[in-house]
């Protein structure tokens, strides 16, 4: 077997298992979510019937749409969000596009599969799905700030310091802990980065209190309005997999720790023992940073949300942005 | 959708709305998320009551009245008894006004806990209106420890009420007091110290206490713009009488009247404190005595048959004043007309002053704002849809029908 078949196996494989593990993330996410607020909650499994049903629903386009943007939409913006998964090195396997994409690329695809949800919005001919996909990229454009701002200072910070490897590449964060490289200022700056990306990944995920998009109660679900059968199941398997995406892009960025060697594992057994604690931090961030956020608060009004991300996300991305430079210069 | 642009686009909110919970439309012209006005349609549930109830007796009625509504049943059917008491000069015994004052106020606070949840509902809080879901089972359990239903508790009778607040029951409603008074607490401060929470009410929807008044804003629509209106302070009925009620205003507790959505909100949390302490005082104050004017129903039926006289009473029911006038004829069975104004009638009026400059992801919560219950509020539409023709009854057109009708009535 070439190494090119073996990627295509092993890609084919990763991409499955992600698919299905962010579907139990995400009724996990529904169960832990319902206990919070004292009630009972779904079948873990609930996600996984919503999306077999989906799929075996009829595909609804209305008469006013633009069938191939609005049947597209979908497919693009799933595609998008599953192949950052290539990118992303899972405990200490390396990523299966190692060479070809780095961080950058990671955000041109979350960036693209956000913008393919809106155009199926805009693409659906319906007024609530309109205004969805307007506040889409309102949001997109609030929150690309302090996202962008985090990626660069720890790349920067990463070339500054001699971190070995690629500045922009994940693997570089993984193979060395930021934490174990800065000093008592850049410790505080790597906070306020940590907490202004957690901020971003709400939004992100379009979890309340940044669902403004999908506002079920102010315009209809917004962008998925007019969605139905398997489009709506695409649609529903790119949330959960952009919070699968977000929230393991966090976890390689600032909490690459891994367990393998600590307990003296070798060859297969530590793969597998750092592939699995790896979607046990991804976990922990999803409960964490998604669930208890959207349990705590309500929704945001899109100028509010483009405030706080310009104002409050952006500031505090700075802030770390300066007390890391001041970590290297001093 | 270009702001700035002077060019606005049609957005129907409703009829049928996840955060509306019954059929209403508002149009909205909006200027990118901006609403800059907003056209009321109402009309899509209609269901002829008044007109059902001239075929049946007093008594029928009353099963009818408590269908109007499903939060405020008791307060329509009051008000419907007090009418027909009012047409026929039936006295009702001191324990059963006080009992309907008891079943008044837990109904008053069933109703508002429900509405502030479903508030934080509308702007995704689902958190808040889960707990405050929880917490109204309380009184839910109790109405039915009361009465032997949740909804509709068919507990009022012409000239009294149906069922007796028992020593056990009393024990309940005084647990449930006390249960309140410690949990309620939470919900409220979950509430008006979420800093989200506080961003999607404050200086939303306003209505000026002017507009108000201009507008005929009732209950605690108006008390929220800081009115003191109060039926049950300024024209006190039946326990009511003997409490000194203080209508609820947002000036007394925050030194500051806005006349916007946390105002109504806070006004309502505020009211089912004042609610169960007017509880309280009525079973400390409960008299003994009878509980009916007449427990036999076929004397009190040959007596409403025998009664001639147009009746009206008006109470505070949890959304604002509650209205019925009736008539009965001497010799007929059956109600010769009767007339329903619910709350929402008057409140539904200030709905496109609180919609303008505010933005289209306030909406719901602003139709919410005022309690709206469409079913009790409907009237009429015109329509023709086989010519698609719908045709406005301005309001000249509209008094001259009223007139006719009430002309073709009266020489009946």
């Amino acid at each position: 077997m070439t190494l090119l078949q073996f990627k295509v196996v092993a890609g084919a494989a990763l991409l499955f298992f992600a698919l299905l593990l962010s579907l139990l993330f995400e009724g996990v996410d529904r169960v832990v979510h319902a206990r919070m607020q004292l009630r009972l909650g779904p079948p873990v499994f609930q996600p996984f019937y919503d999306v077999l049903k989906l799929l075996g629903k009829e595909n609804i386009v209305p008469r006013r749409a633009i069938p191939w943007a609005f049947n597209g939409a979908p497919w693009v913006s799933a595609a998008a969000a599953m192949m950052i998964l290539l990118y992303v090195p899972m405990g200490s396997l390396p990523p299966i596009l190692a060479a070809s994409g780095d961080l950058i690329l990671i955000l041109y695809l979350l960036g693209l599969s956000a913008v393919a949800m809106a155009v199926g919005g805009f693409a659906s001919g319906s007024t609530y799905a309109n205004v969805g996909a307007q506040r889409e990229m309102t949001l997109m454009m609030s929150y690309e700030l302090p996202l962008a701002v985090v990626i660069v200072t720890l790349a920067w910070f990463s070339y500054r310091t001699g971190m070995p490897g690629e500045p922009f590449s994940l693997e570089t964060f993984v193979g060395m802990p930021v934490w174990s490289v800065v000093g008592w200022t850049g410790l505080f700056g790597l906070v306020c980065l940590l907490a202004a990306l957690l901020a971003v990944v709400p939004a992100e995920v379009g979890k309340v209190p940044m669902d403004i998009a999908e506002a079920k109660t102010e315009i209809l679900e917004g962008l998925i309005c007019e969605y139905s059968g398997r489009n709506l199941a695409m649609f529903k398997l790119t949330f959960s997999l952009r919070t699968l995406v977000m929230c393991s892009v966090v976890v390689s960025l600032f909490f690459p720790w891994t367990i393998g060697l600590r307990f003296g594992l070798e060859g297969p057994m530590l793969f597998l023992a750092d592939f699995a604690f790896f979607w046990v931090k991804v976990f922990l961030l999803q409960i964490i940073g998604v669930t208890t956020i959207r349990t705590a608060f309500g929704r945001f009004k899109i100028w509010q949300a483009s405030q706080f991300y310009w104002f409050h996300i952006a500031g505090l991305s700075l802030a770390g942005m300066v007390l890391l430079s001041l970590d290297v210069i001093l | 959708m270009a702001q700035g642009t002077n060019k606005t686009y049609k957005v129907p909110i409703g009829p049928v709305h996840v955060g509306l919970k019954e059929p209403i439309t508002a149009w909205l012209d909006v200027d990118g998320e901006r609403i800059k006005d907003a056209t009321i349609r109402p009309g899509a549930i209609h269901r002829g009551i008044e007109f059902m109830a001239r075929e049946r007796n007093p008594i029928q009625v009353i099963y009818l009245a408590e269908r109007i509504c499903g939060i405020c049943s008791f307060s329509h059917i009051v008000a419907f008894t007090r009418a027909v008491e009012d047409a026929t000069g039936i006295e009702v015994p001191a324990r059963a006004q006080y009992i309907r004052a008891i079943v008044l106020e837990l109904e008053r606070i069933h109703s508002h806990i429900l509405w502030a949840g479903v508030a934080c509902y509308t702007f995704g809080y689902d958190s808040a209106f889960n707990l405050g879901m929880i917490l109204r089972e309380k009184v839910m359990d109790v109405l039915e420890a009361l009465t032997g239903n949740r909804v509709n508790y068919g507990t009022g009778t012409i000239g009294g009420v149906r069922r007796d607040i028992t020593p056990s029951v009393e024990k309940v409603i005084r647990d449930m007091i006390a249960f309140y008074k410690n949990e309620f607490g939470v919900f409220y401060d979950v509430v008006t110290d979420d800093p989200i929470a506080k961003a999607r009410m404050r200086d939303v929807g306003v209505l000026t206490g002017e507009d108000a008044v201009t507008h005929c804003a009732l209950g605690p629509t108006a008390r929220g713009s800081g009115l003191r209106v109060d039926l049950r302070w300024s024209s006190p009925y039946e326990a009511y009488c003997d409490m000194d009620v203080k209508p609820v205003v947002p000036q007394d507790y925050t030194g500051e009247v806005r006349g916007d959505v946390f105002d109504r909100f806070l006004v309502r949390v505020l009211e089912v404190y004042q609610s169960l302490e007017i509880i309280e005082n009525a079973l400390n104050g409960l008299p003994t005595g009878d509980l009916m004017w007449e427990p036999k129903l076929t004397k009190l039926l040959s007596f409403l048959k025998q009664a001639d006289g147009t009746g009206l009473s008006s109470i505070e029911a949890p959304r604002g004043d509650d209205t019925h006038a009736i008539r009965l004829t001497g010799g007929e069975d059956n109600v010769t007309w009767w007339k329903v104004r619910a709350p929402t009638y008057s409140n539904a009026v200030s709905w496109p002053i609180m919609f303008r400059n505010n933005e289209l992801a306030d909406s719901p919560l602003i139709i919410n704002s005022i309690d709206p219950c469409i079913s009790c509020m409907e009237r009429m539409v015109v329509t023709d849809r086989s010519s698609g023709h719908e045709q406005v009854v301005t309001r000249s057109e509209l008094v001259e029908r009223c007139r006719e009708k009430t002309r073709r009535l009266m020489g009946r």
